[in-house]
């Protein structure tokens, strides 16, 4: 619950973002921990939540998932994905083991009818899902969990557009981590953050991103 | 009431055979062929399809299926047989990865598929049982972290075995004896596809557009030839075979003239006396 990620929709693309603490109560016990997860080519998921059961669930589904592609030749669609994800969740709440999980799934759906009239360049739509250890789903334009969210929704509802640009939306990213070292008390510096558009996952390097997160001002946290 | 042993699996006939097992292979042997050969870095899985009708989809009928990124598979026998042992070896793989982080390796994934040919037969047909799967398979891939091609096959009894280069079902016997005469260690990628098609084309009369080839390059490097590919390989052996042709018919009619040289001056030694 300490942790916190986002998630952000602009004109195609999805970015997701997570911070790569982990810790037990006020202890850190490492700041470099990826907590995202490459589900396909154009599937990504942040999780968060208990330690142990993070990574259980995460690769569970990381597996499924594989194996639903291998069998079918076709990779789930983020809408069918998250639904999965969701009742794998909401199942394991009503058995004995249930998963303390909080997940944001985002992908981009490249299916024809994703494809909007008039906005082919586009090659798709960006999809957001917000699922929290209750097993609920929601479809959202933004997203975020941990002690975070108390911080950044209202931001969000001001700054956020799903017309942005990747620049935009990245700007946007940053003010929401500006706006949680200023304020969360137990905020944290680094983040991992991914996007997904209609060419797939962004390779982590991609210098546009580089360049945005980290010529904004230094964070009173560094 | 003789021949009860010819019923249950589990029951040898005097002569120590189980016969469901060899009405197994026999399947096997009514199955389309399938071929596999190694390379130096390459390894090549060569299937006869069958021709597609004219309104199939020819998408749905698959003989070389891919079991995890690093590992393929094809087969011979019963279909249907096919697809659950597939099925049940890509959730292996799956499931190998989430118990102990790593791919599976060739022979892992081949010795689970044997097992459950195996146990088919042993574990379960006590109470009631299963008949064997109809099938053997041929099973190609590169293990995590090595650059060695691996062939391994495996059969209805549940025998496994790795192999430089083998063929299964319809007259596999002709195509591993081909196999045998033309096999060198340390062939190239083109050499070894070059191979490949050349022992289908021992057992497909249609040509390139019954044959499918995948070739594996290295862990996770799979890729399908398509027909142009394969119908290109195909001319090129039909030309090194014509050109064979051709030497061999121009060495016979040079012996036949030879010969018909020597009995004509037989003849006139033979007329000269008498004249």
């Amino acid at each position: 619950m300490e942790c916190s990620s986002f998630g952000i929709i602009g004109k195609g693309y999805v970015l997701l973002a997570s911070d790569t603490t982990s810790g037990n109560s006020i202890v850190k016990m490492k700041t470099d921990e990826d907590k995202t997860k490459t589900l396909g080519q154009h599937l990504v998921m942040t999780y968060s939540g208990q330690p142990g059961d993070t990574v259980q669930f995460a690769e569970y589904v990381e597996r499924n998932l594989r194996l639903h592609q291998i069998r079918h030749h076709h990779e789930l669609r983020p809408a069918a994905a998250a639904a999965w994800i969701r009742r794998s969740v909401a199942d394991a709440l009503r058995s004995r083991s249930p998963y303390a999980v909080n997940l944001l799934v985002g992908g981009f759906d490249t299916s024809v009818t994703a494809i909007k009239e008039g906005q082919e360049e586009l090659g798709g739509t960006p999809k957001l899902y917000w699922i929290d250890y209750f097993g609920t789903l929601a479809d959202v334009p933004f997203a975020a969990h941990g002690y975070g969210s108390y911080f950044v929704f209202g931001l969000l509802d001001r700054y956020h557009d799903p017309n942005a640009s990747l620049e935009e939306g990245l700007v946007t990213l940053r003010r929401c981590i500006d706006e949680l070292s200023k304020r969360l008390n137990a905020a944290q510096s680094n983040y991992r953050v991914k996007v997904v558009d209609k060419d797939g996952l962004q390779p982590s390097f991609n210098p546009v991103m580089l360049a945005l997160l980290h010529q904004r001002p230094t964070l009173q946290d560094d | 009431m003789s021949r009860s042993y010819d019923r249950a699996l589990t029951v040898f006939s005097p002569d120590g055979h189980l016969f469901q097992v060899e009405y197994a292979l026999e399947a096997v042997r009514k199955g389309t062929c399938a071929v596999g050969v190694r390379g130096k870095d390459v390894v090549v899985l060569g299937v006869e399809k069958k021709s597609v009708l004219q309104l199939q989809d020819p998408r749905t009928v698959r003989k070389v299926v891919m079991l995890d990124d690093h590992v393929s598979l094809a087969f011979a026998g019963l279909t249907a047989d096919g697809r659950v042992l597939i099925d049940k070896a890509r959730m292996e793989c799956q499931s190998h990865r989430l118990t102990v982080e790593d791919p599976v390796t060739v022979e892992y994934i081949t010795r689970h598929i044997a097992g459950i040919q195996q146990a088919c037969i042993f574990r379960y047909t006590q109470s009631g049982g299963r008949r064997p799967f109809g099938i053997s398979t041929l099973i190609i891939g590169f293990d995590p972290q090595d650059t060695k091609p691996r062939l391994y096959m495996t059969e209805p009894s549940g025998i496994y075995s790795a192999w430089k280069a083998n063929a299964i079902g319809r007259s596999s016997k002709t195509v591993r004896e081909f196999l045998e005469k033309n096999h060198k260690d340390d062939m190239t990628r083109d050499e070894t596809v070059k191979l490949t098609v050349k022992s289908l084309l021992e057992v497909v009369q249609t040509g390139a557009k019954n044959i499918e080839i995948s070739v594996m390059d290295g862990f996770g490097k799979v890729s399908a030839l398509d027909l142009s590919q394969i119908e290109a390989i195909v001319s090129e052996i039909e030309h090194e075979k014509e050109a064979e042709a051709e030497r061999k018919r121009s060495r016979l009619a040079a012996t036949a003239a030879g010969q018909a040289a020597m009995s004509a001056r037989a003849g006139e030694d033979r007329a000269a006396p008498g004249a």
